[in-house]
């Protein structure tokens, strides 16, 4: 346990990597974190995301530069176990014969033993650990058994009873309920005041500015980094996403004075749904509804 | 009942149940991993692509086993390097492999002056077991059980969540190795009893009973354990009676178990799940 008080740093230096089919999934990235931040890393599908968070926990070696964790190479971080993830749901075999207990005491399997036999701390901190996430009371289900909020809040439980100080979580909060959002993002604001890197892999953009208080913005290659209001700019964001951003211009749309241009805005980070004042729907382009908005004007007349 | 119990009084047939029993109960825990890991094509293709490796073992004069593990590793290895190197999907690369060392194997084997029957390899003579031949299938067995068990719950991590044990800095790869190693061993030790075309049935059946009836890894092999042992008795006993078959027979009856469980499991039968939705 000694090096885990110890407040934290990550530096990623001129990171390439490059797989063995020749595809260089990531080229001359270079950002740096310091201790207690929630930093979030946004890119579209393929820009490379996965891959930094694999160089960053020692699954691929880069072709040039380094990852360094505490001053230290990952591998030497790793084995003081200083770094925690949580994966996407896709990648859990929720059938999986395990309970939630099960799961969560997977995090302290570095500290025992080769038998894997818990100690009374590994239960005391495995019982912390899941009271912390309010998960104590599922303890013995199986995993498969839970909604979609419960289920993250169990691996939460595993990064934590390991007492990772980089933590890195990938997509939190796809499949889970705003309660349990809300309940993460505190956690990991505590986390952060206690001096954790909290690394958070989403294209959930509109979650980013609410709780982040840094972003890497990456695209290949790290396009920007530093704190949010600096790196969250349009000009930085179209680079990083080019067309593939959705934009809904409200002079060009259906949405209407008379409405006074009161609108609901329904997304999930894909196409927005928009409902007009009336719950009516709206639509992105004027011209290809004039025929609609001239029917709507005739009925309020 | 005293004409059920007949076969004891023979002693190739206690030989016989004694064998079946390791053998089943070794392969039965292996079954757990493999069916969770998704390795069960992989109990498949280990247990073709050995037969090379035994009779180049049998004619280097090193234990089989060393040349079975070897033939093994190479056929996983190769089908996980031509899936990394091409657009070949890894079953598809591993059916190539497994069988053309397993063809590789056969021709071999045609061309070796030996006492073995190749029947006897691929579907095994349980019932001609030696008594050395037993006493390695209980040394191997117990090796393998003993081992499998006191590293379970890090076998258990790498099937659920590979990541996790590397983060933790623990060796995910001498424990995936580890696990390929048991399985080559647990073939070369159920040879004798089921041959190599049956010992697949030992190495996913089991565990996919046990998967139908419990969600909990202990329990998962507790239960497996007793499925494997259970099928074993009963398709030797009946095999005596019927005079067929014996692997055939030991097989049959974890078929049939399979898909009882697969009917009638408590949580996870059909006709279970169906009562459930529909109440």
């Amino acid at each position: 346990m000694s090096g885990n008080d110890e407040m934290p740093s990550l530096d990623v230096e001129g990171v390439s990597v490059a797989y063995p089919n020749g595809h260089l999934a990531l080229h001359d990235a270079t950002f740096h974190l310091a201790s207690g931040t929630i930093c979030a890393l946004v890119g579209v599908n393929g820009s490379g995301k996965s891959t930094l968070f694999k160089s960053i926990m020692g699954f691929v070696s880069p072709s040039a530069g380094s990852v360094k964790i505490n001053g230290e190479p990952v591998r030497g971080a790793l084995k003081q176990h200083l770094v925690a993830y949580v994966p996407q749901a896709e990648e859990v075999d929720w059938q999986f014969p395990v309970s939630v207990w099960d799961v969560t005491m997977m995090g302290r399997y570095g500290e025992m033993n080769f038998l894997r036999i818990p100690r009374a701390i590994d239960k005391r901190k495995v019982e912390e650990s899941l009271r912390r996430v309010s998960m104590w009371d599922f303890k013995d289900r199986q995993i498969g058994e839970l909604s979609g909020g419960q289920k993250k809040r169990v691996f939460l439980a595993r990064a934590l009873a390991q007492g990772g100080r980089v933590i890195l979580l990938d997509e939190p909060f796809t499949g889970v309920d705003v309660k349990t959002e809300e309940a993460i993002i505190e956690l990991l604001r505590e986390l952060r005041a206690a001096g954790c890197i909290i690394f958070v892999s989403t294209h959930n953009l509109g979650s980013v500015p609410e709780f982040c208080d840094q972003v890497v913005l990456i695209n290949r290659t790290v396009l920007a980094y530093g704190p949010t209001a600096d790196v969250f700019t349009e000009q930085n964001l179209s680079l990083a996403f080019g067309g593939v951003l959705r934009q809904f211009q409200f002079d060009q749309s259906t949405v209407q004075e008379h409405d006074g241009r009161t609108i609901r805005v329904l997304t999930d980070d894909e196409r927005p749904l928009v409902f007009g004042k009336d719950g009516h729907l709206e639509y992105t382009n004027r011209k290809e509804h004039e025929e609609l908005l001239k029917q709507r004007s005739e009925e309020h007349e | 009942m005293s004409g059920f119990l007949e076969p004891l009084h023979y002693e190739f047939m206690r030989d016989a149940l004694l064998v079946g029993l390791v053998v089943s109960t070794m392969c039965a825990v292996l079954s757990c991993f493999l069916v969770l890991k998704g390795w069960s094509l992989m109990g498949d293709a280990v247990s073709h692509a050995v037969l090379p490796g035994i009779v180049i073992a049998y004619w280097a004069a090193v234990p089989l086993a060393v040349g079975a593990f070897l033939a093994g590793l190479f056929c996983a290895v190769s089908s996980g390097f031509i899936k990394q190197n091409s657009r070949i999907k890894e079953d598809a690369a591993m059916g190539v492999v497994f069988t053309g060392l397993f063809a590789f194997g056969l021709v071999l084997f045609s061309k070796t002056e030996s006492d073995m029957h190749l029947d006897h390899i691929l579907v095994g003579n349980i019932l001609g077991v030696t008594k050395s031949q037993l006493w390695q299938t209980l040394g191997l067995g117990g090796l393998i059980l003993a081992v499998t068990l006191t590293l379970r719950r890090d076998l258990l991590l790498i099937c659920f969540d590979p990541g996790q044990a590397r983060v933790m800095a623990l060796p995910d790869k001498f424990l995936n190795y580890l696990l390929l190693a048991l399985l080559s061993l647990a073939i070369v030790a159920s040879l004798q009893a089921v041959g190599i075309i049956l010992v697949v049935a030992m190495l996913v059946t089991p565990g996919s009973i046990a998967q139908l009836w419990t969600d909990r890894f202990d329990r998962m092999l507790l239960v497996a354990v007793a499925a494997a042992a259970g099928s074993t008795l009963a398709g030797i006993f009946t095999s005596f009676h019927i005079a067929g078959d014996t692997g055939a027979c030991i097989v049959l009856v974890q078929a049939l178990l399979f898909f009882g469980s697969l009917l009638f499991a408590p949580k996870y039968g059909i006709f279970r799940r169906k009562a459930a939705a529909g109440a």
